[in-house]
């Protein structure tokens, strides 16, 4: 076999278009695993709820944007169960949040009407993204811009929260959640309210997913974490040291997540038994979250006593 | 102003970790009083300062502060009543936000948490004023971040958010403990000077026993979870660390086996 240049370009804008929309799910990722410190499995659930509260909508007559909405409204549920889970009944929040995923496995199959998957043509319904609208269509039509502009609407509105007084009080539950105890902060309720905004754009993105795939299927969200997660990490390394504003650093995310698929699409390229993928996926992860761990074991120089005396 | 009445909690209870920390703890501090609490290892100091802030609720007895019966309340919502510092430098700060940022949320402190901004341009005005003051250098690194600060900046910026709305009472547990005597000295001289400036009620944690006697109104000695002594006005002027330690013995029937106070007297 051989490599052909152009079959990789060709398949580029659909890499860039899916990455996008994983941006979006990457940005929830994000608020769990970075600002409020807590790894949320819930997500692998969610990413399949949004797409078949969407498809199903749809599929029964619903506006497309009441549709998007509907499955960005389930993610916050999701965000929320989990959130009571762990606050009201002390299930550690990883547990929670597998609790939540399993549960959302039987809704997902009931919404679905009892069906794994459930298809949506772009051409009986005006589907607003699509893996045919991503060549040859208008700019404005294209699948890429029009996740751009969700992308930066969110990111806009993410920068303007976090920024808000209930916006800093997460960002400090996350951070210390004794002191913010101290200063008066409910840190449960932050802490659920991280969560409904986490999974609400995880619901979000699967409700964009489903409409690009062409169809919800219960098992779309398998894994979606370690893809947030790597995403996270792939922006997190590479733009750290030029981005240290908090909209540049979602940014940074999104743009994690849009070179995940293209390396994935060029590991696809260069003959790797697709069956693998999850497995790379896994390990890749693996290595950059042990990253952190490692340098502070092996690279850590000693502190120099006396030289922070000038208290 | 504070009233706590025979508080009792038993941490493990049932196990053979069981440990009753507080045993029936009576304290009641007036208006202005600024009180030093000392004794030995697992005295129930830190315990009482705990069970006031309410990070954990007692067994049994009350707990008020200024008439409002706090006993059941959860820690957040006493919070709006109470400044505290820690002895972990690290614990009464977020190392990830900046000095103003922090700043800012000691100043929403009992008040609610809306989407209005979570900083002004003026109170980051005032906050420079405030950081003047401590004559840190903080006021020209206003939008760094606190993880970068020593012990010591952290500890005067944590007794600044502790008291940047005029709390009813200050909790201070062992807060300079952590830190080299000379900028712990510093940080107390602060403590003095704010606690003096918005005469606040305040319990002092220590183990320095000369620290308990300079500085305050009064002075109490814990022991099993009670307080053993209460000692203010002139005769607590007139203390030495001698006359506490033999206070200590006479009462409780033992030594005062704490080397560090002993060391540090």
């Amino acid at each position: 076999m051989e490599l052909q240049i152009a079959d990789l370009l060709n398949a580029m804008p659909g890499a860039v278009a899916q990455g996008l929309i994983w941006g979006i799910m990457a940005i929830g990722v994000y608020i769990t695993f970075k600002i409020q410190d807590v790894a949320d499995l819930t997500v692998d659930g969610t990413m399949s709820l949004g797409g078949a509260v969407c498809v199903t909508l749809i599929a029964s007559g619903q506006n497309i944007w009441v549709a998007i909405l509907a499955a960005t409204i389930s993610g916050m549920l999701a965000g929320l169960i989990t959130g009571i889970f762990h606050t009201k009944m002390g299930i550690p929040v990883i547990l929670a949040g597998i609790l939540t995923q399993l549960g959302l496995y039987s809704i997902n199959l009931k919404i679905l009407g009892g069906k794994s998957n459930q298809a949506i043509s772009a051409d009986k319904y005006d589907l607003i993204v699509s893996l045919r609208y991503v060549k040859n269509v208008a700019f404005y039509k294209n699948t890429i811009f029009i996740v751009a502009i969700f992308v930066i609407a969110i990111i806009a509105i993410l920068y303007w929260f976090f920024g808000t007084a209930r916006g800093c009080s997460i960002r400090a539950t996350g951070c210390n959640p004794n002191m913010s105890r101290a200063q008066g902060i409910n840190t449960n309720f932050n802490t659920v309210i991280g969560l409904m905004i986490s999974n609400g754009l995880v619901g979000l993105a699967s409700a964009l997913y489903s409409q690009y795939q062409g169809f919800a299927d219960v098992n779309a969200g398998r894994g979606a974490i370690v893809i947030g997660l790597a995403a996270v990490i792939i922006g997190t390394v590479l733009f750290e040291k030029i981005f240290h504003n908090f909209a540049l650093k979602l940014l940074s995310v999104a743009i994690g997540a849009v070179i995940y698929y293209a390396v994935l699409q060029i590991v696809i390229w260069l003959g790797l038994d697709t069956n693998y993928l999850k497995l790379l996926s896994a390990l890749v992860v693996a290595f950059f979250l042990a990253v952190p761990y490692w340098k502070k074991k092996y690279f850590t120089k000693p502190v120099k006593k006396g030289a922070k005396t000038n208290a | 102003m504070l009233k706590v009445d025979h508080i009792y909690k038993t941490f493990n209870p049932g196990t053979i970790n069981e440990k009753t920390a507080l045993n029936g703890t009576t304290l009641t501090l007036n208006e202005g009083d600024f009180v030093t609490v000392i004794g030995g290892n697992g005295a129930g100091k830190s315990t009482l300062l705990n069970a006031i802030a309410g990070v954990f609720l007692v067994d049994e007895g009350s707990i008020s502060i200024d008439d409002v019966d706090v006993t059941r309340m959860s820690e957040h919502r006493r919070a709006s009543f109470l400044g505290r510092v820690f002895q972990d430098p690290m614990m009464g700060t977020a190392a990830t936000m900046g000095i103003d940022e922090n700043l800012a949320l000691a100043a929403r402190r009992g008040k609610s948490r809306g989407l209005g901004s979570g900083i002004t341009k003026a109170e980051r005005a005032h906050y420079k004023e405030l950081l003047k003051e401590l004559d840190l250098g903080l006021e020209n690194r206003l939008t760094s971040k606190v993880g970068l600060l020593s012990g010591g900046q952290r500890q005067a910026l944590t007794l600044l958010m502790a008291t940047l709305n005029r709390p009813k009472l200050l909790l201070l547990d062992e807060h300079t403990a952590a830190l080299d005597p000379k900028t712990a000295a510093k940080v107390l001289t602060l403590s003095d000077k704010i606690v003096a400036e918005q005469n606040l009620t305040t319990l002092m944690v220590t183990h320095n026993m000369r620290d308990a006697i300079v500085h305050g109104n009064r002075l109490i000695m814990m022991n099993e979870g009670q307080v053993i002594l209460d000692i203010s006005g002139e005769e607590k002027k007139n203390l030495t660390v001698e006359d506490l330690l033999e206070k200590f013995e006479e009462i409780s029937g033992e030594e005062f086996a704490n080397d560090k106070a002993l060391l540090s007297k």
